[in-house]
């Protein structure tokens, strides 16, 4: 196996893209990211997306992708594991070059959501959950969410407003990144008097439906450094998944993210690093109750604890502090284009490795996490990232 | 709807018929074949009691396509007295009065119909009882 390096990155600006369709935003951030690569070529390219065929009525998008972007002739197809598609995508891309079979790989993670309407598209979203036992009863992906948050603040004794500071830290970041959807930080207030989607959870506890594509481009790393590209090359030092029930109700215990527990486990073990290690994580803050089980599962926090890295209006996960998140915004500011997410994880932490964030820069990064989660836990897939 | 889908699955949505683990003994819902909790075969019919209690619940104000003129309505996990959790809707109950630990039971009733012309969908909702 060979040490694999993102040695380009490109993506689009998240948000409700009318004037952009699916193909025109693969193919914006494709040519960023082989520009940023200093290269015009690619032997594959692998795309991570959820819902082109439900919400953009298109499928077979690596043939479309790989031509709209003049790559007409390389192997190309789509990778889906629900809204961990990208990352997923990614772990395609990852055991392609590492084996050797290829040189120099395109992975885009790309999602348009907005050309259908909020019905369809609730409808579509669910289907990451468990068609015949829990979206046949009418429930959304936004109850099911719910009901995890409920039964946490049941168990753990926790208040709804203690999840505040991850929407505050999530939106305070989102303000100095040019890509985010949302560019205007909130107060602990403006979470509180958000209106409720799912009891208990309000609109500032959930990420936005929007549009977006981001892009990496991958390369042995031992021919990574030959000053082609605009930026150092990034190494992965780990790139690992896992895979729990797709029905919340078949879990051996609904509040613990098991498959976020093993990817992570597995990643520490084949980065040699140890949470405490980590100088960034960009988690799938989807809804703020997945940032506390995500935290708790990932050995950040004790069991019922995860919750408190957002007290005081997440001071700890801020850029200057002790375990910086969601640093260019997360899935609740930049936005979740869902497919696409597990890629803006990646680019972001690239950025943050490579001193290119800008306000957000996180002071001496070299060390970063992505955690990419698919449904409500069902598939976790865990990438580490070390500045070289 | 599918109709083929709804008709694989109504003893189910009628009867909560599940399975019992040969190897185990552990009750399942819905039906896998394969014990969940030790993989040993588990293909052996068995029909839960219905009763149980809510584990989780949430109220909804937004909902997918095809359940809209049902909202608000308040869905939940619900823990089997038999071991198995299940997704469902609960009904005949205030959504300010349903509490986590509330005794329910299993009832049938319509869960979706698809227009004036279309199919009806039945299956099992819960409602509170007397402890
Ligand atoms: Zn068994």
């Amino acid at each position: 196996m060979r040490d694999v390096s993102i040695i380009g990155i490109g993506q689009t600006p998240v948000g409700e893209l009318w004037e952009k369709s699916l193909r025109h935003l693969a193919h914006d951030a494709i040519v960023a990211a082989l520009r940023d690569a200093g290269t015009g070529q690619a032997d594959a390219l692998y795309v991570g997306n959820m819902l082109s065929g439900e919400l953009a009525e298109q499928e077979h998008l690596g043939a479309l992708f790989a031509d709209f972007a003049g790559l007409r002739g390389i192997e190309a197809f789509k990778i889906e594991a629900a809204c961990a598609s990208g990352a997923a995508a990614l772990r395609v891309g990852h055991m392609a070059v590492a084996s050797g079979l290829y040189d120099m790989v395109i992975v885009c993670g790309v999602e348009k959501m907005t050309d259908a309407i909020g019905a369809d598209t609730t409808a579509a979203l669910a289907l990451a959950a468990d068609q015949e036992y829990e979206v046949s009863q009418g429930v959304s992906f936004v109850a099911l969410n719910a009901l995890l948050m409920r039964r946490y603040m049941y168990e753990y004794n926790v208040p709804h407003e203690a999840f505040a500071g991850f929407s505050v830290n999530a939106h305070r970041n989102g303000a100095g990144n040019p890509n985010a959807m949302f560019r205007r930080p909130i107060t602990a207030e403006t979470y509180r008097r958000a209106a409720m989607i799912a009891d208990p959870i309000n609109l500032m506890d959930s990420s936005p439906i929007c549009d977006g594509a981001a892009v990496v481009v991958l390369a042995p790393s031992d021919l990574a450094s030959d000053g082609r590209g605009s930026g150092p090359a990034v190494r992965i030092l780990a790139s690992t998944s896992a895979t729990d029930s797709l029905a919340i109700h078949d879990r051996r215990d609904p509040l613990f993210l098991e498959a976020a527990y093993l990817s992570s486990q597995k990643a520490y073990v084949q980065a040699g690093v140890t949470p405490a290690d980590i100088d960034l994580f960009e988690l799938h803050d989807a809804f703020s109750i997945m940032s506390a089980l995500s935290l708790e599962a990932t050995g950040f926090a004790r069991r019922g604890e995860g919750v408190r890295w957002a007290e005081d209006d997440g001071e700890r996960i801020a850029i200057d502090g002790e375990l910086p998140l969601s640093t260019m915004g997360g899935l609740k500011a930049r936005g979740h284009p869902v497919g696409a997410t597990g890629v803006y994880q990646v680019v972001e932490v690239v950025q943050q490795l490579r001193g290119e964030a800008g306000v957000n820069q996180v002071k001496d990064a070299r060390l970063g996490m992505a955690q990419n989660i698919g449904g409500s836990g069902a598939t976790v897939i865990t990438h580490v990232l070390a500045a070289e | 709807m599918r109709i083929a889908r709804n008709w694989r699955t109504r003893q189910q949505r009628y009867s909560l018929v599940g399975e019992v683990c040969t190897e185990c003994g552990n009750k399942i819902f819905p039906p896998r074949d394969v014990c969940p909790h030790c993989t040993g075969p588990a293909q052996l019919p068995y029909t839960l009691s219905g009763r149980g209690e809510v584990y989780s619940y949430s109220t909804m104000y937004s909902a997918p396509k095809g359940f809209e003129e049902y909202l608000p309505y308040t869905v939940a996990l619900v823990q089997l007295k038999e071991g198995p959790m299940l997704t469902a809707q609960l009904t005949d109950v205030d959504a300010d009065e349903v509490r986590i630990g509330m005794p329910v039971e299993m009832v049938t009733r319509k869960i979706r119909e698809d227009g004036e012309a279309g199919q009806i969908l039945y299956g099992y909702k819960f409602r509170s009882v007397l402890a």
